[in-house]
């Protein structure tokens, strides 16, 4: 505690080197054009939620009243709940066909850097579009193969299937998000040294005992990475449904994303925001929850 | 430790090869074929979607109404391109998003690095410390909880243009884009610019001329991810911009879900036509990108 103070005391009276004043010149207008299009339009929003503002007029404070309607409205616990579990299962199995990929890729295979091409295409092209044609994939071709070879339950568009149509979300979603996995985690397995697969080969071990025992511990904090910034991408979904089901049919597919744009045309302003910052706390949550979950985890070589 | 180990394991490889071939006799370390084979399918669930946008895109339009995307366009037929040209306003909605995510990877360049330097260099004092917390809060701020004030925010600033929407990219590239800088920062020795200093140089011209040209590998992991995100988005455009007529290129690319009576290669046409720049740009950079990404994967 003492040290502290005492090393506080110091900085302050001056005895360590001075910051040049054009540190500040660096780091300020960043901080400020930072604070007034993000931080400011959060804290307005987080502020209009306590309210019944609805985007122009008047308002009064209604306190936390929005937030209690938020819990037992139906259309929203159903947003939540797609969004969640869309998420989840998106990231598992991305992630899974990412680090397959990687770990064949990085087999002694022929055209590696041809094939590794090929599989990052994906990533340089527009979801919305890429919705689009896989929509077109869905609701014509798809049906088409299906009744060709006789298979009842696809000879219907699955964008029209309420029970389906969220399968559709995670296909485009993992196909886009597949080749930035795969790449991260090609950065992992070159760190891995050669030797270790040499010594345990030696050993005995077989290619799944070596994938269990070297491979996956050793990239564990690139697959903490990935499903960080996986899952935080795919709670914010909303371009690749727009182009798929546009929420639909009904409202099946309608993520927390596009719950909150409704309040922009809906006339529940306030609400909507309300909804954005419970939305806030919940994207925080998952991403600090997954960080202290895994942490230690990574073995550091 | 890993970085140690990483070039040391990379050198080691090539010799790797010949010698497990030796010791096994040439027989379980060739190729492995069915592996490669597999991969090989695997890639037609890349090629498949591309192939049926580039195949309806040259059919004729009652070809297109048939039902069977994956069939050869017979007549083959470029007159879809016309017209999605002109329904799209092509040279006009292209041109707006080039300038958005030049606008966008300009000012996250310039605004990031600067910081991360300023950052990292001031690290023992508080204020630069906690500007870096500051900025990675956004880290974890999805834009569908800003979204509505944001709306708001450039309607009143006349910024619901293409300019806003550029700024705004920008501004979800910033905490991704320092974490990158900072933590290359620390793998500069400090030495270099001491020896500068001693030679006279002030801060600003030991930025622009040692540490910028110095970031190149990260200024060009930054700039991609920068221009990727804001060129292919489709949610902060079509949620800010408030004059359809300046819309980018993915989202007017919505007309053909509206629209009735254009065909199905008229819509193929023009995504084809959205989707080729970036495959193309990537196709001749791919290694530059590839080694990008990466980068920004092993630095932080």
């Amino acid at each position: 505690m003492s040290g502290t103070t005492l090393y506080q005391k110091r900085r302050h009276t001056g005895a360590r080197r001075g910051v040049e004043p054009l540190y500040y010149l660096f780091l300020v207008p960043t901080l400020l054009v930072f604070t007034a299009f993000v931080v400011v339009p959060a804290l307005i929003g987080i502020f209009y939620s306590l309210t019944d503002y609805v985007r122009f007029g008047d308002w009064s404070f209604l306190g936390l009243s929005n937030y209690a309607a938020l819990f037992s409205d139906p259309r929203i616990l159903e947003s939540y709940g797609f969004t969640l579990g869309f998420a989840v299962v998106t990231v598992v199995v991305a992630q899974v066909i990412a680090l397959a990929l990687a770990v064949a890729l990085s087999r002694r295979i022929r055209f590696a850097t041809t094939l590794r091409t090929v599989f990052v295409i994906p990533m340089v092209v527009s979801g919305i579009v890429v919705a689009y044609v896989f929509n077109f994939l869905f609701s014509n071709s798809l049906p088409a193969i299906a009744t060709a070879v006789g298979f009842g339950p696809l000879e219907e568009s699955i964008l029209g299937n309420p029970d389906l149509a969220w399968l559709s979300i995670v296909i485009v979603s993992a196909w886009q998000t597949i080749p930035g996995a795969l790449l991260v985690y090609t950065a992992g397995l070159t760190s891995i040294p050669t030797d270790l697969y040499e010594a345990s080969a030696l050993d005995g071990a077989s290619p799944w005992r070596q994938f269990r025992s070297i491979t996956v511990p050793l990239v564990a904090g690139f697959i903490l990475i990935n499903t960080i910034l996986g899952v935080k991408g795919y709670l914010g979904v909303y371009d690749v449904i727009v182009g798929l089901t546009g929420g639909g049919p009904g409202t099946a597919t309608s993520s927390v994303a596009m719950t909150i744009f409704g309040g922009f045309t809906g006339g529940d302003y306030a609400y909507q925001m309300a909804n954005a910052t419970v939305f806030l706390v919940v994207t925080a949550l998952i991403s600090v929850a997954q960080i202290v979950a895994t942490r230690g985890r990574a073995v550091q070589l | 430790m890993t970085t140690d180990i990483a070039p040391r394991a990379a050198a080691q490889r090539p010799p790797a090869r010949p010698q497990a071939r030796r010791r096994t006799g040439g027989r379980v370390h060739r190729t492995n074929w069915p592996l490669t084979v597999l991969l090989g399918l695997a890639t037609l669930t890349v090629f498949v979607p591309l192939y049926v946008t580039l195949s309806m895109a040259f059919k004729s339009s009652a070809q297109s109404a048939d039902g069977n995307a994956f069939s050869l366009p017979a007549p083959f037929n470029p007159a879809g391109f016309a017209e999605a040209w002109e329904l799209t306003r092509f040279p006009v909605s292209f041109a707006i998003s080039l300038a958005v995510a030049a606008l966008a990877v300009t000012l996250t360049l310039l605004l990031s690095s600067l910081a991360a330097y300023a950052i990292a260099r001031n690290w023992s004092h508080r204020f630069f410390r906690w500007s870096m917390i500051y900025l990675l809060v956004a880290l974890f701020l999805p834009f569908p909880v800003v979204a509505l004030p944001q709306i708001q925010l450039t309607a009143l600033t006349s910024l619901d243009n293409p300019v806003g929407v550029g700024i705004l990219h920008a501004m979800f590239q910033l905490s991704f884009s320092v974490l990158l800088y900072t933590a290359y920062l620390r793998s500069i020795p400090i030495e270099l610019e001491e020896s500068a200093r001693i030679d006279g140089a002030s801060t600003w011209q030991i930025f622009w001329r040692i540490i910028l040209p110095l970031l190149g590998p990260m200024n060009a992991t930054v700039g991609i991810f920068a221009f990727l995100a804001s060129w292919n988005d489709f949610m902060m455009p079509s949620l800010i911009m408030s004059d359809p007529t300046l819309q980018t290129l993915p989202v007017v690319q919505n007309i053909f879900q509206s629209q009735f009576g254009t065909s199905y290669n008229v819509a193929f046409a023009s995504y084809l036509m959205a989707m080729a720049p970036t495959i193309i740009a990537y196709l001749f950079a791919q290694r530059w990108v590839i080694s990008g990404v990466t980068q920004g994967a092993v630095k932080h």
